[in-house]
């Protein structure tokens, strides 16, 4: 026993270096899997507030621009729904069902964090559980998608962005209805690849590509991006085609947090079919 | 030591916060992601003792690791190059040996012991942070391409860095 002490002791420095490596090899690892340590994640108070305060003082910089965003984006809601105006600043609905039921709720937040240069890049709005935003909901810019809601704090939400290789997207062709997978490759943060789309299908360069709306985290038709190139392979089935996003990520301001009200309803419905 | 303690603890909170409000934001054709962050394991004294420069490395990888969403990323990477520092100075050091006073610092021991010290480091805890960040070694050459980028780039910042302590101590 004593000398398993020392021998510990003796050879301290390389065991606390493995334990620490397991440490983060396990935080690494089970970050994959759903149930991961949350307290870690950017939405977190400490750094959520640093952020908040850096994106406060930053913003000046770029208030031009995004006045002109928001006014752009201002006329595009007005022109396509006059009527479905509230008079709140973060919170107006957009779509209605035939029973006059609202559907799709849309929440404004306001980006406080974000990058394009990692494989698994992630977004921090300054929206959280307290504005109603829960975890899967989805996110989109005045220009198209941008994500899906991951981890919700009190008053910060992090968002898994399109431009992240594990997060992929219902999508299909606007004119032609095909639909397939939309994920990102990692490489060039202006594209994205849609997959599993048939060779029988007739697609052409500059073809729009929106949401498809099977998965009820997204309403149907929101714009993606367009077709840039069309790539078939020998002996596969399906084309992969790469797709200019519409949404410029790198320089993104506000984003509205979709909620489904009918969710659940769908999913419940769905999850009997597995029986 | 003791009086070299608020410095390191004032280093420690400007260099976090330089990488995580500027150069986490510097994204130079997709592949220079600078991490200069590491030059606070770099910069500590030679008689830190080892399982104070992994716990060290640790806590700042995790640090950054919590602003970045990374879990375990960052601290990995940066406790595998503190490993390395011990032997590492070993290996490159001067003939008549590290003068006790005197920190790792380019003003101390000069452009080629610090460019031998800095490049080694820098690319074992790149290696290790892009290849953990990628998972999968089938984009190999664009990773090696991206480790080989940034590490110049984070080289470039740090010894800009120790220009600063440079004129600092001249001073004195």
């Amino acid at each position: 026993m004593r000398n398993f002490l020392l021998f510990i002791y003796r050879n301290h420095f390389t065991f606390i270096f493995l334990i620490l490596e397991l440490v983060s090899f396990y935080l690494l690892v089970n970050y994959n899997s759903y149930h991961r340590a949350t307290w870690i994640s950017s939405s977190s108070k400490i750094s959520g507030n640093i952020y908040n305060s850096y994106s406060n003082a930053a913003q000046y910089l770029t208030l031009e621009q995004i006045n002109e965003e928001l006014a752009k984006e201002n006329a595009y809601l007005r022109s396509q729904l006059p009527s479905s105006f509230k008079d709140s600043k973060d919170y107006f609905s957009l779509v209605y069902d035939e029973h006059n039921k609202q559907q799709y709720t849309y929440r404004s937040a306001r980006v406080i964090n974000n990058s394009v240069n990692k494989h698994f890049n992630y977004i921090t709005i300054n929206k959280g559980s307290q504005n109603g935003i829960e975890k899967e909901m989805g996110v989109i810019s005045a220009k198209g998608v941008v994500g899906i809601v991951k981890d919700v704090s009190e008053h910060y939400s992090s968002v898994i962005s399109l431009l992240n290789t594990r997060l992929q997207i219902s999508a299909k062709l606007k004119d032609k209805g095909f639909f397939g997978a939309l994920g990102w490759n990692g490489v060039d943060y202006r594209y994205a690849w849609l997959n599993e789309i048939p060779i029988h299908a007739l697609v052409t360069v500059g073809d729009v590509v929106v949401t498809s709306g099977y998965s009820a985290i997204f309403p149907e038709g929101i714009l993606i991006g367009t077709v840039e190139e069309v790539k078939k392979e020998k002996g596969e089935s399906f084309y992969k085609i790469k797709v200019r996003l519409s949404v410029d990520f790198k320089d993104l301001s506000y984003v509205e947090v979709i909620s489904n009200n009918m969710k659940n309803e769908q999913l419940d419905l769905e999850s009997t079919n597995n029986d | 030591m003791i009086n070299r303690l608020p410095g390191y603890i004032i280093s420690f909170f400007i260099l976090v916060l330089l990488q995580v409000l500027v150069f986490n934001n510097i994204q130079f054709s997709g592949y220079v992601n600078p991490y200069v962050y590491i030059l606070f394991i770099f910069m500590l004294p030679f008689e830190t003792p080892g399982y104070m420069l992994l716990i060290l490395a640790f806590i700042v990888g995790i640090t950054i690791d919590l602003f970045s969403n990374t879990p375990g990323m960052h601290s990995f990477a940066t406790v595998l190059m503190a490993f390395f520092r011990p032997s590492l100075l070993r290996a490159i050091s001067p003939r008549d040996d590290y003068q006790p006073g005197t920190t790792p610092s380019l003003h101390d021991y000069g452009f080629a012991w610090y460019l031998k010290y800095t490049v080694t480091l820098t690319l074992i805890h790149h290696t290790a942070l892009f290849f953990i960040e990628v998972y999968d070694f089938s984009y190999f050459f664009s990773t090696l391409w991206r480790i080989i980028l940034s590490s110049v780039f984070t080289l470039i910042i740090i010894f800009i860095t120790q220009l600063f302590v440079f004129k600092k101590n001249k001073r004195r």
